[in-house]
């Protein structure tokens, strides 16, 4: 059944639940699997939210996404000039994607510390998203749930180490999924949980051997 | 546990012996694992959002294509200057619809009920029973669980987004959803709330979704009016006595069948309806150079 919270609800920016209040969790999710502050953004713009987007804000919601804000954030419609104002650069293009939902949107993204992300994201309807590519490969996860995002090499017994991790911790799994690009190269790990994941634990799932990098979405508060 | 049909909240409120709402926030415990306080604050945060989204209203604000704004004003200047045809409350109803819906296209803070596009018809009807102090906070939110509660067994039934069934299935379940808050409101029973809701939702099956340009703003803003008026007279209708021949479920689910024979051109892809009159282009051709430009 649906949450009776996204029938009555969400709170949001108006004026599209899935091109506005979407939109900004599209952002938010990239930021967030970045890790860091977000300084230089390439996002190309799908389907309607090509067609349509600029005039239901999507292009601001986006930017205000990248810059930490939630779909109830009165700072939206300004995002353009906050983010001038935080140094975060970012262009828009029109992509042209195979199979992909209408309201979909890329964005690469760039860090202050460097890091890199891909992130393909489809707005799916009353404010809900669904990711759908990371780095070049196919994931699906809505941030519905806190979510754990970890690359590291295709060697036995990562994915174990992982969890343990997370098991120790007292952490329920929701849902999970791993996937590679090719065997032998670099692997993707999501992880949907339940409860919130402590720094801490994050600490140790970094350190892990074969890790090069975890990420992590915390889930908007309700 | 789970809100599937109108039938299966009825056949809950008898063998628990519960009311409408209460049956409804049950099951939100039990699905989102909290408790009947969180749940009952979580609707009442819900609520206080509706209300700031038409306290915090402005008539010079205009949304992107500038079509939109300053109606809501319009209406309440009328009323103030003379005698309204509807009367003091639906005057306060249409104003209240224009405002909220004039807000979101404006890229303000709203409540989507069950969506962005149809944010106006809920606090068109509740805003005016509140501030006239008609009902307490109390009543409101529990009315609320009411209207999600119905809303809750259309989306899973049938459809609340435009893009797969219309207007019908936005500004539609709105009214539905309103048309049942309002019957518990003024103390009807669990049969007339199904009733309420099923008459306005027949009232608009069909309604297409033909927004201009593609934005939520004509004729998006004006239905959600219609929605909230319609809402009035349902649940007016359903408090008399007046009952709907069509069983509740039945029409929900016809609502979802309209919706899958709608042709595409008519459920939000702005390439029909009202989105593809001379001014429906015009509008488009013209925000379309000024995005080039």
């Amino acid at each position: 059944m649906l949450d009776i919270f996204d029938i009555l609800g969400p709170v949001m920016v108006g004026p599209s639940s899935s091109h506005t209040a979407g939109a900004v969790r599209i952002g938010r999710m990239a930021r967030a699997l970045l890790g860091e502050e977000v300084l230089r953004a390439d996002i190309g713009l799908h389907g309607s939210f090509a067609e349509t987007g600029q005039g239901h804000g999507t292009d601001r919601a986006l930017v205000a996404g990248l810059l930490g804000m939630k779909p109830d954030d009165l700072g939206i419609p300004e995002s353009f000039l906050i983010a001038e104002n935080r140094g975060l650069k970012f262009r828009f293009y029109t992509a042209h994607l195979r199979e992909a939902h209408p309201n979909t949107a890329v964005l690469d993204v760039e860090g202050a510390d460097g890091g890199k992300l891909c992130l393909q994201a489809a707005s799916t309807g009353g404010g809900r998203i669904r990711v759908d590519r990371l780095d070049g490969v196919d994931v699906s996860f809505t941030g519905i749930f806190n979510t754990l995002v970890v690359r590291h090499q295709d060697v036995a017994g990562e994915l174990s180490r992982i969890l343990n991790e997370l098991s120790v911790s007292g952490i329920n799994i929701a849902n999970m999924s791993l996937n590679r690009d090719r065997r032998g190269g670099d692997a993707l790990t999501v992880v949907e949980t339940d409860q919130k994941i402590p720094q801490d634990a994050l600490e140790r799932i970094r350190v892990l051997y074969g890790v090069l990098s975890a990420t992590y979405y915390e889930k908007e508060a309700e | 546990m789970a809100l599937d049909s109108m039938q299966e909240i009825f056949d809950k409120i008898l063998a628990e012996n519960k009311p409408f709402w209460q049956v409804v926030r049950d099951t939100d415990v039990e699905e989102r694992q909290v408790t009947a306080e969180a749940s009952f604050e979580k609707m009442r945060v819900t609520w206080r959002a509706m209300l700031e989204s038409v306290d915090t209203y402005r008539a010079d604000r205009r949304s992107v294509s500038g079509l939109v704004g300053g109606d809501a004003q319009r209406m309440w200047d009328y009323a103030a200057a003379r005698e309204t045809l509807c009367g003091p409350y639906l005057q306060e109803v249409i104003a209240t619809a224009l405002c909220v819906a004039e807000s979101n296209a404006c890229m303000r803070r709203i409540v989507a009920a069950p969506t962005a596009g149809a944010c106006g018809v809920l606090p068109a009807v509740l805003v005016p029973l509140f501030r006239r102090g008609s009902v307490d906070e109390e009543q409101i939110v529990r009315a609320l669980y009411v209207s999600a509660g119905i809303g809750a067994v259309i989306g899973y039934r049938a459809s609340i987004s435009g893009a797969s069934g219309g207007c019908q299935a936005e500004v539609g379940t709105a009214a539905a959803m309103a048309a049942g808050a309002l019957v518990d409101l003024r103390g009807g029973t669990p049969e007339q709330i199904g009733h309420a809701a099923a008459m306005a939702l027949k009232n608009l099956l069909g309604l297409v979704c033909d927004p201009v340009a593609g934005l939520v703003e004509v004729p998006c803003v004006k239905r959600n009016v219609i929605g909230a008026v319609n809402a009035v007279s349902a649940a007016d209708m359903a408090l008399a006595g007046i009952e709907s021949r069509v069983p509740v479920d039945q029409v929900i689910d016809c609502m979802g069948a309209v919706g899958r024979r709608l042709p595409v051109e008519l459920r939000e892809t702005s390439l029909g309806g009202l989105a593809a009159t001379p001014f429906g282009q015009s509008v488009k051709a013209g925000l379309e150079k000024e995005r080039r430009a």
